[in-house]
């Protein structure tokens, strides 16, 4: 199998443009894993699920930063709404899962919409400091209006019906695993299609070139901020996921921290190319989950040790290594 | 077969002390911040655990050992928290889950230990609210409430010709908690709460707010932060401003005048009023042997505050439990031995868990920062009052 998937780009070069979007065997190994985890790790689901549901984060933000080339450190800000939104839909409308999903994806859409639609005009530090704005704008928001988010206490008491009125939210996380696996399968095939969309290509086009993309008379602004809009849904349907699998939302969902690390967690990963979110996201919580159980008072030292050897040593992220693996067993091949 | 499990682990859990009769061992789970704010809070419960352990293991029954699971909860982070002490029952099969210093962090792990039937010691967080007036299954606390020390307090600047006070605190459950109580008390008995003001958490520079307090020229400010650093940083502000020169007070429960971060402060802390249940200055026997333990394990400059009480406390509890139960412990029978425990030899004198809803029942003392010996103290005036329940309970019922 590994080797179809190494030959698949050899052959002429009309024949692996043809390809290039099929979908790779190769492509199912991380559902096959995450399916095996939860009969081999079944004490670890509840790690798991914040894994799941932050590689929906990921991915979100590769959709910005890796394929548009959107540079922010505020993408927290619809995860937290995301959260939020979900979080009050359940304390005041009903606990019903799915449509809680839906509101925290419209929300978080149209603050992504709105803000989008303001601060896409500008690009580089500019920009970064603008999406540090926005989330700082929201975050503050939400720590003041204490009626109605709880300020710093947040919401407390969110209730979760059954999904589908069958498969209740239980104790040991069984029904939270399946829960998130499902939704960022469907979301991952969405990424995929979308990326992969002439919509996703002239993305990369304005990442890479943006002068040759007007002058072909490209939408450039309104491209940006479509996918703005969509990765901050995507993110707000991750922070849903947070707020009803741990039936809490507090204020560090809109914290800067979140922004960071989940930038961090991408480029360890490797950007801009959706499993990059995948690699990186799973080797940085679990590094973290092991390094704070072995040693609580000094974690952080160790996780930072970590980022300061994958940003010297692998560039491209953990998926940069494999990369430069892969191309030296060609290599050696011919 | 979610029944099936728990039937399977109630039946491991009752075999398994006659299979291994010889090691029995028990496992604390013990959440608090390591990182984040107000760390040093957590380094110091830690370190309270440690010479606890170090004093008394010997204590238990023979062949009985006691494990502690240490967890970061990296600040007032609820999810993580919760996270924690759902792998804690989950994965570890803990026999108590204890520590957490962040009112939310507490209010989410307490339905955790509900459902799982593990007993919860909260050793710090203080929001009246975490266990409510029927309790809170499986919970309990040997810390303090904010309404335990702010309605006395203001019940006494009322009576101590105090007729104007401005409220400075922290806008989260503890300072609310400490803001309605102390108004309580003192507009109760006739006094005139000019202000009160809520600051973010997460203030560092306490400046601007001290400024306003100054400009309204009260008789006292009263605040409520939490504990550590942040004290520091309040102290700070109000000797900057001058505060003390136009013969304002500084009041508030004993948190802004912590005992460990009072070597910090100098000397503008001199003559700070504070109602609390803890002093590491105390001169009870119980605290004086507690003093004397830490400093020789940890440094004569190193304090003890009220959190290294709480959590002592705890740890003496939980080992009452143990041994009275010969070692086997069984969640439902430790939360009902829990209730009702009561110890005079605390380091804060004579307490009680209260038996009807698991919260803690303590004297409350006035304390002046006054010099001992060349060292700034909490020195106890007087004890204000004696086995004060939680006002916040009596004041709304049980519906």
């Amino acid at each position: 199998m590994i080797f179809k998937w190494f030959n698949a780009e050899q052959g002429s070069a009309v024949e692996r443009f043809a390809k290039r979007d099929r979908l790779n065997p190769l492509e199912l190994l991380p559902w096959i894993l995450a399916i095996a985890a939860y009969y081999v790790f079944p004490s670890y689901l509840p790690l798991g699920s914040q894994i799941l549901l932050t590689i929906l984060f990921a991915i979100s933000l590769d959709l910005a930063l890796g394929y548009a080339g959107i540079i922010t450190l505020g993408h927290a800000a619809f995860f937290g709404v995301g959260a939020y939104s979900a979080g009050l839909y359940a304390l005041h409308v009903t606990g019903e899962p799915l449509s809680g999903l839906v509101v925290a994806a419209i929300a978080a859409g149209i603050l992504g919409l709105l803000s989008g639609l303001v601060i896409l005009r500008t690009t580089g530090l500019t920009l970064i400091m603008l999406t540090l704005a926005v989330l700082l704008i929201v975050q503050e928001f939400a720590n003041r209006a204490r009626p109605i988010t709880g300020g710093a206490d947040g919401l407390n008491g969110i209730a979760m019906l059954p999904i589908f009125g069958v498969f209740r939210f239980d104790l040991f996380g069984h029904t939270a695993y399946w829960y998130c696996l499902s939704v960022l399968f469907v979301m991952w095939i969405f990424g995929l299609l979308l990326v992969r969309s002439p919509f996703g290509r002239s993305l990369t086009g304005v990442r890479e070139n943006i002068t040759r993309m007007h002058s072909i008379g490209a939408p450039v602004r309104r491209r940006l901020v479509t996918i703005y809009t969509i990765s901050a849904a995507m993110a707000g349907v991750a922070g849903a996921l947070l707020a009803q699998t741990s039936q809490f939302v507090g204020l560090a969902t809109l914290g800067f921290e979140r922004s960071g690390e989940i930038v961090i967690m991408l480029v360890l990963g490797g950007i801009g190319r959706i499993y990059g979110a995948i690699v990186g996201v799973v080797i940085f919580m679990i590094a973290q989950d092991s390094f704070a159980r072995a040693n609580p008072a000094f974690w952080s030292f160790w996780v930072g040790l970590l980022l300061v050897l994958i940003v010297l040593f692998a560039r491209g992220g953990a998926l940069g290594i494999a990369d430069n693996l892969v191309a030296l067993l060609r290599g050696r091949k011919k | 077969m979610k029944f099936a499990k728990f039937a399977a682990i109630a039946l491991a859990a009752t075999i398994l002390p006659f299979a291994s009769a010889m090691a029995q061992t028990i496992k604390i789970g013990f959440i608090t911040s390591y990182t984040g704010q107000n760390a040093s809070v957590g380094v110091m419960m830690d370190k309270t655990v440690k010479l606890w352990m170090k004093e008394h293991e010997k204590d238990l029954p023979a062949g009985v050992k006691v494990e502690i699971l240490t967890r970061d909860d990296t600040g007032p982070n609820p999810e993580t928290a919760k996270r924690l002490a759902t792998e804690l029952v989950t994965r570890d099969k803990v026999d108590f889950l204890a520590g957490v210093i962040w009112t939310p962090n507490a209010a989410a792990i307490a339905p955790i230990a509900a459902e799982a039937k593990t007993p919860f010691v909260i050793m710090n967080a203080g929001t009246s609210a975490i266990i409510p007036s029927g309790g809170a299954p499986y919970t309990v606390r040997v810390s303090f409430t904010l309404w335990q020390s702010s309605l006395p307090l203001g019940q006494w600047a009322a009576k101590n010709n105090l007729k104007k006070v401005y409220s400075l605190v922290s806008d989260f459950g503890p300072g609310i908690d400490a803001e309605t109580a102390f108004k309580k008390g003192f507009t109760d008995g006739g006094g005139n709460l000019v202000e009160a003001v809520r600051m973010p958490l997460a203030t560092q520079d306490f400046a601007p707010f001290m400024q306003k307090a100054k400009d309204a020229k009260p008789d006292a400010v009263f605040v409520f932060i939490p504990a550590g650093v942040q004290a520091t940083g309040v102290m700070k502000a109000y000797s900057d401003l001058g505060l003390a020169k136009e013969g304002i007070k500084l009041i508030g429960p004993g948190d802004i005048t912590t005992d460990e971060e009072l070597p910090n402060m100098g000397d503008v802390a001199l003559g700070a009023i504070t109602m609390f249940h803890y002093s590491a200055a105390a001169t009870r026997p119980a605290n004086q042997a507690f003093l004397k333990m830490w400093q020789r394990d940890y440094g004569a400059n190193d304090w003890p505050a009220f959190e290294a009480a709480a959590t002592w406390d705890g740890m003496m509890a939980i080992f009452d439990t143990i041994k009275a139960q010969g070692g086997k412990v069984n969640g439902e029978k430790s939360y009902s031995l829990l209730k009702g425990w009561k110890t005079d030899n605390s380091p804060r004198g004579p307490i009680m868990i209260d038996p009807e809803n698991g919260d803690i029942i303590q004297n409350e003392y006035l304390r002046r920062v006054e010099k001992v010996n060349g060292v700034l103290g909490n020195v106890e005036i007087e004890t204000f009052q004696t086995a004060v329940k939680d006002p916040w309970k009596l004041l709304n019922p049980k519906k």
